[in-house]
């Protein structure tokens, strides 16, 4: 045994000065941390939190609070049933939290927020590896289970309150009446986000500004919203000129639902989106494809979720068909 | 043949070490869509605990008259048999699990766990070891099918047997009788049993260390 050592110290003495090859980039930014990043979605999701305490009140709080906690509850359980270092401070779980429950309505009862957050950190991330490994955005895993185990509570109809005191939680929601019924809810009202739905998808106006700010800041890549955006105002103006009476122009495909909500901030997701720049834009398009043909000729009245998982489950093979030519090859 | 296992050693292997689902995850067409509830897994067990008895017992008795290049042919047809003979048994006494279970009985044809089984053990062993290793095997489907239908059906409707165990008030998880409760729950209970498995093995390795 000691022979053993010594021999093996003895050769790491003779051998040759080490010299590190590793694969690109050499050059990094020490700044770019996950907390970073992590922080920075915090601070996009300001506008839309906000917009969110003001039009539901009380509910956007409870729903808020359900999500947040359990979820940094259930990223403390998980990583320490695999043994792992607590990575509460990463601020992952944190962000998975709070756009969870601006998914959610804020009328669901306690258990959805529960269930969809142990769900979301469990399945969704941890059983992947954690943090960076996970395949589909775990908000939008957590929300998918909800949504098909509780669907009378998620259901359009669940979003809907007659009795409550806060205005919006009254009204249908706009997609959903303009599913039922075909009334047009004025754009003024989508644009500034006073109608009922999910949360943080109500005000157009604040994901845009959280969003522009992440973009701006390069924590989101513009490539992503850019792609939905476009394909969304081509598909959508395709509909309207097939459809024209129905009063549901582009702007209002834009304006409604989740759409900007889940461009800017969940399609964005660094772990499941593309890593290459055009990668991103067809992502992008992906996303925005499967959001109209849900919209339009699906049961649902909105289809982000479902497109965002959709599009994740196709990122590796975007990532192989865009891969960077290096210069020289063939 | 001295070392082939011994009838008892068949049995118990079939139960839990080589658990046909949970350790050679064979016969998953089954697993995945008869486990909604507990009737329908337990009237699965029983059909495949029957073709599986019979198909063995059969084969281990005309093992010497085999041709190699024609055994799976004779497999087949052997259990081809006895599954007609529980499919028709089924319809003709418990009509609504028939309808309710559908074309997975007629699949039990090509069950893998039942083909495995004529192949490993009956084909090369005598009669007792055969059956011996048939009930084991089926066994083991029975607590692989019970333990993924009861978490899926109490989960999923509050129920359990049909029975109520849940308070009133509990939501129905309706995902969970939903195909895909039927991969979560099965993923996460291989999870279980590898768990377990390595514990195990942890435990034993300091034991005798």
């Amino acid at each position: 045994m000691t022979e053993n050592a010594n021999t093996m110290a003895s050769e790491s003495q003779n051998a040759a000065p080490v010299i590190h090859v590793s694969p690109s980039p050499h050059l990094s930014n020490q700044a770019l941390t996950t907390q970073r990043i992590m922080f920075d979605v915090v601070i996009g999701l300001v506008p839309v939190v906000l917009m969110a305490l003001y039009v539901f009140r009380l509910y956007a709080v409870k729903q808020l609070a359900i999500c947040v906690i359990s979820c940094l509850l259930a990223e403390a359980l998980f990583t320490k049933m695999r043994g792992r270092a607590l990575s509460l401070k990463d601020g992952s779980a944190l962000v998975t939290g709070i756009i969870l429950a601006l998914s959610l309505p804020g009328t669901a009862p306690w258990y959805v927020g529960l269930i969809a957050s142990v769900v979301a950190i469990g399945i969704g991330k941890a059983i992947f590896g954690g943090v960076g490994m996970n395949l589909f955005n775990p908000a939008m895993v957590g929300r998918a289970f909800v949504m098909i185990a509780f669907a009378s509570v998620l259901a359009a109809g669940g979003y809907q309150d007659a009795g409550s005191t806060v205005d919006a939680v009254t009204q249908a929601t706009p997609l959903d009446s303009f599913k039922q019924t075909g009334a047009v809810t004025p754009l003024f009202a989508l644009f500034f986000g006073l109608t009922n739905g999910s949360l943080g998808e109500t005000s157009a106006l604040a994901c845009l500004l959280g969003g522009i700010y992440l973009c701006i800041r390069r924590t989101a890549s513009w490539e992503i919203p850019a792609g939905v955006i476009l394909s969304v105002v081509v598909l959508g103006g395709i509909a309207n000129l097939a459809n024209p009476d129905t009063g549901w122009t582009v702007l209002h495909h834009l304006l409604g639902g989740s759409l900007l909500f889940g461009a800017f901030f969940i399609a964005t997701d660094p772990v499941s989106s593309p890593m290459t720049p055009k990668g991103k834009f067809i992502f992008g398009i992906g996303v925005g494809a499967l959001i109209m043909l849900l919209r339009i000729f699906s049961g649902y009245p909105e289809g982000v979720m479902f497109a965002v998982l959709l599009m994740n489950a196709l990122t590796p093979l975007i990532n192989r068909w865009t891969i960077p030519r290096p210069l020289g090859a063939q | 043949m001295a070392d082939q296992p011994t009838s008892l050693e068949r049995f118990v292997q079939g139960i839990l070490p080589e658990n046909p689902v949970f350790r050679q995850l064979l016969g998953l067409c089954p697993t995945l869509a008869v486990t909604n509830n507990m009737k329908s897994a337990i009237t699965m067990t029983g059909a495949v605990l029957f073709v599986l008895f019979c198909a063995n017992v059969i084969t281990s008795l005309i093992r010497n008259l085999l041709k190699p290049h024609l055994r799976i042919v004779i497999f087949t047809l052997t259990i081809a048999t006895f599954v007609t003979i529980a499919d028709r048994f089924l319809a003709a006494y418990l009509y609504q699990m028939s309808k309710t279970l559908g074309p997975y009985i007629p699949l039990i044809i090509v069950n893998c766990i039942i083909i495995c089984r004529c192949e490993v053990c009956a084909s090369k062993q005598g009669v007792i070891t055969a059956g011996a290793d048939a009930i084991g095997q089926s066994i083991g489907f029975g607590i692989a099918l019970s333990a993924i239908a009861a978490v899926r059906e109490i989960l999923g409707t509050g129920m359990f047997f049909e029975i109520r165990v849940l308070p009133a008030a509990w939501p129905d998880w309706v995902v969970m009788v939903l195909p895909p409760g039927a991969f979560l729950t099965f993923g996460l209970l291989i999870g279980l049993v590898n768990w377990y498995e390595g514990f195990r093995a942890q435990k034993a390795g300091k034991i005798e260390g």
